[in-house]
């Protein structure tokens, strides 16, 4: 994908590091007070992977995800972006942030702005692109994940299907590096998660790095080139979908499985 | 047959025509023993009424611009503070302390305080507007911890998402507390804000006790101010009625406006 009008803080330590893969993370604990969430997680996506991450519920792996931009904070370990510690002090975690996608299980939608504005407000006030530029990359944006006639609506009068693909659209107009999807059709109707998912297999051909954290084991198998399980803070199993999901190893692997499919 | 053979439905109808005929009957009691001619002549007198004109005019202006000037202030001031409460570190405690003092004294006290204690700590300490001013000053004190613990309460009740996605995009946390936090937040208080309004533009009346000239004189004191001069309290019912043609259309137009922000929300 091209860069229009990138107009980025021009720190060298923002910059990716050539040949780095896209996420790193290494030796990852997260600890809620006296709740040890996360137990020490390595993981490396490399570019245009999807990485699905499956596991029951309080397995860690929403934490995990939101560990990797730094909506949780590591208790210790490190997360490399782009070969870029994010953790370290002069790096400029803003910068950093424009070049995650990250859609959410709820949307998160900004209700009080248009849909058009919640597509431009970031292009405009982060990476300064002029007021047409913003508009022309979010009606593109918004044509690809089909919902460009709610350009001038308000994200309430909105299917949550459309609500969610207007979420991508808005990740999308700021050019990410890859994405990160936080269980992103669990909030919706049964008949709306099927457009929801086309976007994203969509953006999986296309080559983006994707990491994906979902109950749809379909998906997953499909679309996933590596599946993680997760349990209990520590990934227990991966693998390719059709070894983790269709012939897996671990018993842990095998009871949650049985239970989902 | 007893009261309990009657039905449950039959019986709640006899209950409240009952209430309503004792209400009625006090009604009637009360507006037959008062003394109409009095009432008219002391409290709602026409002669009095027509000296009042064009004074209560300039008076009532001074109310809703009193009103006005304490609010717009007062705002900016609590939205400083509410984010200083919301923040770590020494501003946390400078907002908390300043919150609890303004709310803990008495208005008329912060305003006597303000008008006539000041000048005398900051030796010869002059405000715009003289003491009326001082008092403003006294009264925007006061709005502004009010309101600061409003617009809190309105920011917080903003879902915690809302600030993951901003941040996600990689707004900063002032860039997201200005585009995000803050406009859903404002809607969220409309509520309590009208009510704050409100309370404010009769806490001006609290304005009078440090004195006043003929020019700076709000509702209330011009109220009494004429019932001395005429040796008649129609004044005072005057202000009143004045105060209800003000408040009763505000509150109209915010209920309106909410409902306008609720269906785009």
């Amino acid at each position: 994908m091209s860069r229009v009008g990138m107009e980025r803080a021009a720190h060298p330590r923002d910059t990716p590091v050539p040949g780095a893969p896209p996420i790193q993370v290494i030796d990852l604990h997260k600890s809620f007070g006296d709740n040890h969430v996360l137990k020490g997680i390595d993981l490396t996506v490399e570019k245009g992977e999807v990485v699905c991450v499956i596991g029951p519920s309080g397995s860690g792996k929403s934490t995990l995800l939101r560990s990797v931009n730094l909506l949780e904070w590591p208790t210790s370990g490190k997360v490399l972006i782009e070969g870029i510690d994010v953790q370290d002090p002069d790096v400029n975690l803003d910068t950093i942030r424009t070049r995650i996608g990250m859609v959410f299980q709820s949307f998160n939608l900004f209700p009080h702005m248009t849909v058009l504005r919640n597509v431009t407000i970031a292009q405009e006030k982060v990476l300064h692109r002029s007021k047409a530029d913003a508009q022309r990359v979010a009606m593109d944006m918004l044509e690809r994940v089909g919902v460009a006639e709610k350009a001038r609506s308000h994200p309430s009068q909105l299917s949550g299907g459309q609500q969610q693909r207007v979420a991508i659209a808005r990740s999308l107009s700021m050019n990410p590096d890859m994405m990160l999807f936080d269980e992103p059709t669990s909030a919706l109707d049964p008949e709306l998660v099927g457009e929801v998912l086309e976007v994203m297999r969509g953006l999986a051909a296309e080559g983006m790095t994707m990491m994906v954290v979902t109950h749809e084991m379909g998906f997953a198998r499909e679309v996933g080139k590596r599946v993680i399980f997760m349990d209990d803070g520590v990934i227990v199993e991966q693998g390719v979908p059709s070894d983790v999901i269709g012939n897996p190893q671990q018993p842990r692997t095998q009871a949650f499985l049985s239970k989902v499919l | 047959m007893t009261l309990n053979d009657i039905r449950p439905t039959v019986r709640r109808r006899i209950a409240r025509v009952t209430s309503y005929v004792v209400f009625l009957a006090l009604v009637v009691v009360v507006i037959a023993t008062a003394d109409w001619g009095i009432i008219v002549d002391k409290f709602f007198n026409p002669m009095v009424t027509g000296k009042m004109w064009p004074g209560i005019l300039r008076a009532a202006l001074n109310t809703v611009l009193y009103t006005l000037i304490s609010f717009a202030v007062g705002l900016v001031a609590a939205v400083v503070f509410a984010l200083m409460k919301m923040s770590k570190g020494p501003f946390r405690w400078f907002a908390t302390v300043y919150i609890e003092i303004f709310r803990g004294i008495p208005a008329m006290l912060t305003i006597f305080i303000m008008a006539l204690g000041m000048p005398i700590a900051f030796n010869g300490l002059k405000f715009p507007g003289g003491t009326t001013g001082g008092g403003l000053v006294g009264l925007m004190l006061v709005t502004s911890a009010y309101t600061a613990e409003i617009i809190r309460s309105g920011i917080v009740a903003v879902p915690k998402g809302q600030r993951e996605a901003a941040r996600s995009l990689g707004m900063s946390h002032m860039r997201t507390t200005v585009t995000v936090i803050l406009p859903q937040a404002f809607r969220i208080v409309i509520p309590p804000l009208t009510n704050e309004i409100v309370m404010l533009l009769k806490d001006t009346s609290l304005l009078g006790i440090v004195g006043a000239t003929m020019m700076s004189k709000e509702l209330t004191f011009f109220g009494r101010d004429g019932m001395t001069t005429y040796g008649n309290p129609t004044p005072l019912f005057v202000a009143a009625v004045i105060y209800l043609i003000i408040t009763i259309p505000l509150t109209y137009v915010v209920s309106r406006l909410e409902k306008r922000m609720a269906v785009k929300k």
